[in-house]
């Protein structure tokens, strides 16, 4: 079986470099990719949307369609991940507490009485993971607000610089996973909780496509933001732009809190007792 | 033509050939799941350095529109000058619907393990082959 697949790789693999000769060269201005659509793109945003970043404005805009439904794919990720993981934590399973003045590790089996969960002297710790953690914690509590800032800007100046919605969204989301990752899964959970994360993934899917549909309401076909000119009070180009804007708002939640999520699911199989 | 002239226009598809093919003898030929969903990933990612490669135009910036052509009427604006945009969108998305559909076969495979207990194929086959139906 290895001796076959290795052949067939080795013969696709010389056809296709054979047929590399035939692509059009590296750095090409006249390839076919390049010289039919693409340059209405450079020459019209500017006059369409006034957003200088033109793979913003094609994301949200001239293909809206596309990125509304890649956006739903991703909830649909996280939802199959949901369904296919989530279960009850085992209830016979002990859990193991450190009590934070003495550095002592307490272990409580089924019948012990656990301690209040916003106790400030007992902190519950994973199994796998027991030694005091002290330059980690201090590392990812001075780092996770500049990166937090950082995915904002991202987001917020998507139409300026490069960045959008879906960039913005996945650094948001790697500070929460860096958060769960360096103390552990309960104290992730308690910053955003699952349902939080669930609830919030839906609502980014449904601000993109009620932005959809509200340009319905007003009177043009779905996802032109022209409509929208009446609620932002502008004229229709800047119309365009604050609608782009909205819909990258609608993408980073919606892939922030999939992000999270699929976070969430993975690393503990669905328990959500301890991850990694 | 210069050998080298030959080799620095078509090296990047070599290298998203190469990538590709590794990838795809990982996703046909390797016997764990983890090793396939690895092969998977790596064919995806050659195929997003093949979009990302042919969007390149030499002398080319990245699409955002420059200061001096922000006021420019559409017809003086020169294509040429940016990199073509299509593609980078198209691979935004991709990315990110990437990353989530690896989250789905990741949960997949956990659902494997749970029930045969191995990410091995030829044992999972063997256990579906001698009736083992799993604890779960």
């Amino acid at each position: 079986m290895k001796t076959f697949a290795r052949i067939t790789i080795l013969f696709c693999l010389g056809v296709f470099l054979w047929q590399s000769w035939d692509f059009p060269d590296w750095g090409d201005k006249d390839s076919p990719a390049s010289s039919h659509l693409s340059p209405y793109f450079a020459k019209n945003t500017m006059k369409d949307s006034h957003v200088p970043n033109i793979v913003s404005a094609i994301l949200a805009d001239y293909r809206g369609f596309d990125t509304m439904f890649e956006t739903a794919v991703v909830f649909s990720a996280g939802l199959a991940c949901f369904f296919l993981l989530r279960r009850k934590p085992p209830k016979t399973k002990s859990k193991y507490y450190r009590h934070l003045p003495t550095g002592i590790t307490v272990k409580i089996t089924g019948e012990g009485k656990e301690p209040s969960k916003d106790s400030k002297v007992f902190r519950q710790i994973d199994s796998l993971w027991t030694p005091y953690d002290l330059i980690i914690r201090k590392t990812t509590q001075y780092i996770i607000p500049f990166v937090q800032i950082f995915a904002l800007y991202v987001v917020a100046h998507g139409h300026y610089s490069p960045g959008g919605g879906f960039q913005g969204g996945v650094i948001l989301a790697a500070t929460i996973i860096l958060f769960a990752v360096s103390r552990n899964l309960v104290a992730g959970l308690r910053w955003v909780s699952e349902k939080a994360a669930s609830v919030s993934a839906a609502i980014g899917v449904f601000i993109y496509a009620g932005a959809g549909a509200m340009c319905i309401v007003l009177g043009k076909v779905f996802l032109n933001y022209e409509a929208l000119m009446e609620v932002f009070g502008t004229d229709s180009v800047m119309a365009r732009y604050y609608g782009i804007f909205v819909v990258e708002i609608g993408v980073a939640l919606a892939v922030t809190t999939v992000m999270i999520w699929l976070y969430y699911n993975l690393s503990s199989s669905g328990k959500h007792d301890e991850g990694l | 033509m210069e050998i080298y002239e030959i080799i620095l226009k078509n090296y990047n598809y070599w290298i998203f050939i190469i990538l590709m093919f590794t990838g795809l003898y990982g996703v046909i030929a390797k016997n764990n799941i983890i090793k396939k969903l690895i092969g998977m990933n790596i064919f995806q990612t050659s195929i997003i350095l093949f979009y990302v490669s042919l969007s390149a135009k030499l002398d080319g910036t990245i699409p955002i529109i420059t200061e001096t052509d922000k006021h420019k009427p559409d017809t003086l604006i020169d294509a040429a000058n940016y990199m073509n945009p299509l593609p980078h969108v198209l691979m935004l998305t991709a990315i990110v619907v990437s990353v989530a559909t690896i989250g789905v076969a990741l949960a997949l495979a956990i659902k494997v393990y749970r029930t045969y207990e191995t990410l091995e194929e030829d044992e999972i086959r063997r256990k579906i082959a001698s009736g083992y139906t799993g604890e779960n």
